[in-house]
């Protein structure tokens, strides 16, 4: 019905406008594409409508799956896809099957608010999983806050995203816990008096990394040199000259393993040979094919590893690797755990109403994921302990674990 | 008496009135795609002005935006507590000054830009106005009282329909009346041919840099609108890929041409979102239906009459 | 901020200045020839049809890419297999190249510039999106095609041999680039046709093959860009190519866009200038500076360094 009007409307629009000089194949091209536009928008609404049944629980989440931070993005929604399988192959959460809505946001910002008020008011979710980057986070949240759907962040470590308000939740560290925990081993462990720092201008978890480290740091060591570069570039030479001529102790670089394995590879070709470190940005298993035999005395910390020996990581780690063919990163398995946590609570709670959801997630305690145990505090900020990795032999080796 | 122009402005202002004045019962999602539609709006009629009237071709567009955010939002978010008992705690009032403060901010680094406008042309003119767009956002990068690459919080929610819309209808009167007044003709001139423009005793230096301040003004606007609507802004959001999606609006619509460049503004907007039920192909679609588009409406989707030569 | 260190100069002190100088002047000149490199496939095509091919930065990406599949099909780190993978890398990106200007480009032949500019943009988008859903957005290892050696002097400065790779095949490019346009038929074809695409065609130039080869040509060199870059950075995803792009278009319209040494000469002045500012402390503001010295260098050479002055004729 609503198709043969569409089409029959556009009809009349292409007459109406063909009063000018067209060829005849361009127009038919036109109206082929305008028809189809319209036929398409009919199915769209078609499919729209029967999603409107209540036998199921919708969860919405918002992923950067295109776009500049897609290799996180992409991580992190894997993870999240897989928790969703797992929990409707095992029926689904009080009787009831997930229905999972995703959105992409291009990596963009400006996008992430729209999608939240399209999944809260539109696919009526009950919850809201997102986002890898604390700036998207940061939009998609006060949405949420002001309908009282709770949203879990898998991975911004922001202070200020669980700050919005208190249905605002993460399963992941936050920079400071992270960056007084690195200063702490880099002058235990590392031995290091003067420390360089090498941070991202570009991106908020490197520059909050940096700024967290250095507060702790700069009390009983000295910080030699801060030099920044912008995520994405491939050439750090230049950075790491200035740094190497202030013969530093370590190297600190607060960053993503993207640019952390080309910088590590470059810094040993200048013959740089003092050790460099990182924060859980670096977990990832393209980290060791990127910079190879270089990375041999580089630390990062993190809360997770796929080498793990924990009975969470590795039953997450296996099925992984069954689905995706590849191992998993940091991203996965907190995009596992966001959806894990939030099932978990739905359980407890009993229900899916914002209100109730909101107390039972923040009652979550010592819940066991792939990440480890995690306890939700009363900032709602996960507190979970940190692992400290290094690489031996080309292979990536547990050195300790600091409590929160 | 008010001239047909003038009515028409006023209608169009007691038309969104009337719209805005119900927004409450509105689903929250389309009427947040209507705002992102009326923001682009303005952006698109303002780099018109520059880029399709007057013949410049600007690639900076989301840096005058960059601009006018980052000032209004300071205004409101940081320097709000003090204004607003100042203002006798009048939001409204608060929010207009601040949009104006923004406008006027970007209007100035206008007239920076504007300037070697004088000198360049063409594909040098695109590369230094990019130019000046990327100095912008490495600068607030680096601007730690502006929260640096991690952003402005809590800029208050002041944007709504009737003042996105109020705006939209003004940039485009505004626009309208003067590239069809007597002394617009000269805008025209100058994008046609500029040295004929020159021998005939019209003065493409003003006119050239009247385009930027009066296009930078309300890319200015639109940004304070944009940090106002979100309630967050980040300096990676003022990028070089804004100010082509900007441009694209602007080509497809039709140079010079205002209704194409509205109805571009809004079809682009609208699609962007229309596309989420393809999921992963959204954007692969999106590419191609700007491939597809240009091919079979070189002079613009809008445009109906035979295209104007250019000197390229 | 850059370096803090408050003991008195002394001779090591001084020997150690010259040493970073060194560096960074290497540092400077291979980042540099990098994006001279790319600049050329930039300059080839709009020499000819005056219009900036977006796209330009995604068939790198696409080269590079290219040669991450191709090389798992030969032995790695030999100068053999490497060449053999280059050029398969550069033969698919030059179809890719002329399939883009006949599907895409053509149809608008003789239109705006600005219209097949937008059109190149979704061209780009396009190729990047599908390159997100084939390839994957997780960055990639990309092999060692090449043997890599580093040198390194006694004073502490290093050279790799990819460096010095880049700056060899770059200097190569330029004098073949030379010789295709000013020496051979086709050369003089694609400068008539730059000249004046009707008066060409009137004397006789097949507007379409030229333009063709044209578009061949300056794809096969992105590919070599993008392989010769992934093998310095071997980190490879489907946006690599967007940052080397507007830097490379930087260097080309730095130079004089349209002229072949000038991207060449544009490439290594922005490597330098970039390097410079990191040296000097301003790791910060590293492009903004740079872009700063091209906003000034164009208000005092308003077509590029090395670019023609063309008076206007009315």
């Amino acid at each position: 019905m609503r198709a043969t009007f569409k089409r029959t409307y556009s009809r009349a629009i292409i007459n109406k406008i063909t009063d000018f000089p067209m060829s005849h194949i361009r127009f038919k091209v036109l109206a082929a594409l305008c028809i189809g536009a319209a036929l398409l928008t009919a199915c769209g609404q078609k499919s729209g409508d029967t999603a409107a049944s209540g036998d199921t629980i919708k969860i919405g989440e918002f992923a950067s799956l295109t776009g500049k931070e897609a290799a996180f993005g992409q991580s992190s929604h894997k993870g999240t896809v897989l928790a969703i399988e797992e929990l409707n192959a095992t029926g689904g959460i009080l009787g009831k099957k997930i229905d999972f809505i995703f959105e992409d946001n291009r990596s963009t910002p400006g996008e992430s608010a729209t999608i939240a008020k399209k999944l809260i008011t539109r696919d009526k979710v009950v919850a809201i999983l997102g986002e890898v980057a604390s700036g998207r986070s940061l939009e998609a949240a006060p949405i949420a806050q002001s309908n009282k759907i709770p949203m879990i962040s898998p991975s911004s470590t922001n202070p200020k995203v669980t700050e919005t308000g208190d249905y605002i939740f993460r399963v992941c560290f936050i920079d400071p816990f992270q960056g007084k925990l690195l200063a702490e081993f880099a002058k235990r462990t590392l031995k290091a008096q003067k420390v360089a720092i090498f941070s991202d201008v570009a991106a908020p978890y490197s520059i909050g990394l940096a700024q967290f480290f250095r507060d702790t740091f700069s009390a009983t060591g000295q910080i030699v040199s801060e030099q920044k570069y912008t995520g994405g570039d491939k050439d750090f030479k230049a950075q790491l000259t200035v740094i190497k001529n202030t013969k530093p102790d370590a190297i600190f670089v607060p960053g993503y393993y993207t640019d952390a394995g080309l910088i590590v590879a470059q810094a040993r070709q200048l013959g740089i040979n003092v050790p460099l470190f990182g924060g859980d940005g670096w977990e990832a298993p393209e980290l060791l094919q990127i910079a190879g035999k270089a990375l041999e005395g580089t630390y990062y910390s993190t809360h997770f590893s796929a080498e793990s020996t924990e009975p969470g990581a590795t039953k997450f780690v296996a099925a992984y690797q069954a689905k995706y063919g590849e191992k998993p990163d940091a991203m996965a398995a907190l995009g596992y755990d966001s959806a894990m946590v939030l099932a978990d609570a739905i359980k407890r709670a009993g229900s899916t109403e914002g209100p109730k959801l909101r107390e039972a997630l923040a009652a979550t305690k010592d819940f066991p994921g792939a990440t480890g145990a995690t306890t939700l505090d009363a900032r709602r900020d996960a507190t979970k302990p940190a692992v400290i990795i290094t690489v031996k032999d080309g292979k990536f080796e547990y050195v300790e674990t600091i409590a929160p | 008496m008010l001239s047909r122009s003038q009515l028409a402005l006023l209608g169009a202002l007691a038309v969104i009135g009337v719209i805005g004045f119900f927004s409450a019962s509105y689903n929250p999602y389309f009427l947040d795609i209507a705002v992102s539609c009326g923001i682009n709006i303005t952006l698109a009629v303002s780099l018109n002005l520059i880029n399709g009237y007057t013949g410049q071709f600007s690639l900076g567009h989301a840096g005058f935006m960059a601009i006018g955010a980052y000032s209004a939002a300071m205004l409101t978010a940081t320097y709000g507590v003090v204004l607003l008992p100042a203002l006798a705690g009048q939001e409204w009032l608060l929010f207009a000054l601040a949009l104006t403060a923004g406008g006027i901010a970007a209007a100035l680094a206008g007239l920076i830009v504007g300037v070697p406008s004088l000198r360049l042309k063409g594909d040098y003119l695109a590369i230094v106005t990019l130019g000046f767009g990327e100095i912008i956002r490495v600068v607030l990068q680096n601007i730690d009282a502006v929260g640096g690459a991690r952003g402005l919080i809590g800029i208050p929610s002041y944007t709504n329909f009737f003042w996105t819309f109020g705006l939209a209808a003004i940039a485009v009167y505004v626009v309208w009346t003067m590239v069809n007044s007597t002394y617009g003709r000269g805008f025209i001139a100058v994008a046609d041919d500029e040295i004929a423009a020159e021998a005939m005793g019209i003065n493409t230096t003003r006119y050239k840099i009247t385009a930027f301040l009066v296009g930078a003004f309300f890319a200015g606007l639109a940004g304070g609108m944009y940090a106002h609507f979100r309630n967050f802004i980040v300096p990676s959001g003022f990028g070089f890929d804004r100010s082509i999606e900007i441009v694209v609006m602007v080509i497809l619509g039709g140079m010079g041409n205002t209704g194409g460049v509205i109805i571009a503004a809004i079809l682009l907007t609208v699609l962007g979102e229309w596309l989420r039920q393809f999921g992963d192909f959204r954007m692969i679609l999106y590419s191609l239906l700007i491939i597809v588009l240009m091919i079979l409406r070189p002079q613009g989707l809008f445009t109906w009459s035979l295209p104007r030569r250019r000197s390229a | 901020m850059a370096s803090s260190s408050t003991s008195k100069p002394s001779l090591l002190d001084a020997a150690h200045a010259v040493t970073e100088l060194l560096q960074q002047l290497i540092n400077g000149l291979a980042l540099g020839a990098i994006y001279a490199l790319i600049a050329l496939g930039y300059t080839m095509v709009y020499g000819v049809l005056r219009f900036i091919n977006f796209a330009h930065s995604d068939i790198f990406m696409i080269g590079a890419f290219s040669g991450y599949y191709l090389a798992r099909y030969f032995p790695s780190a030999s100068i053999l297999a490497g060449i053999v993978v280059l050029l398969g890398a550069m033969a698919i990106c030059a179809l890719l190249g002329v399939i883009i200007e006949k599907l895409a480009y053509r149809p608008l032949r003789g239109r705006s510039t600005l219209t097949v500019l937008i059109t190149a943009i979704g061209v780009s988008l396009f190729l990047q999106n599908v390159g997100q859903r084939i390839f994957g957005a997780n960055p990639k290892s990309f092999p060692a095609l090449f043997p890599l050696r580093y040198y390194q002097f006694e004073s502490g400065l290093v050279v790799s041999s990819a460096q010095i790779t880049v700056f060899v095949v770059t200097i190569l490019l330029l004098f073949v680039l030379q010789y295709i346009v000013l020496r051979t038929r086709i050369g003089t074809a694609m400068r008539a046709l730059s000249f004046n695409p009707t008066a060409a065609s009137l004397v006789g130039v097949n507007n379409d093959r030229v333009i063709s080869f044209t578009f061949a040509l300056g794809s096969a060199l992105a590919a070599a860009g993008g392989i010769l870059y992934a093998s310095n950075y071997p980190s490879i995803d489907p946006l690599m190519g967007t940052i080397p792009g507007v830097k490379a278009f930087v260097a080309a319209v730095l130079g004089g866009i349209g002229n072949i040494a000038g991207a060449a000469f544009g490439g290594v002045v922005l490597g330098l200038v970039e390097t410079a500012v990191v040296a000097l402390g301003g790791s910060t503001y590293r492009d903004a500076v740079a872009f700063g010295v091209l906003i000034l260098i164009l208000l005092f050479r308003p077509t590029g360094l090395l670019g023609k002055r063309n008076a206007e004729k009315v």
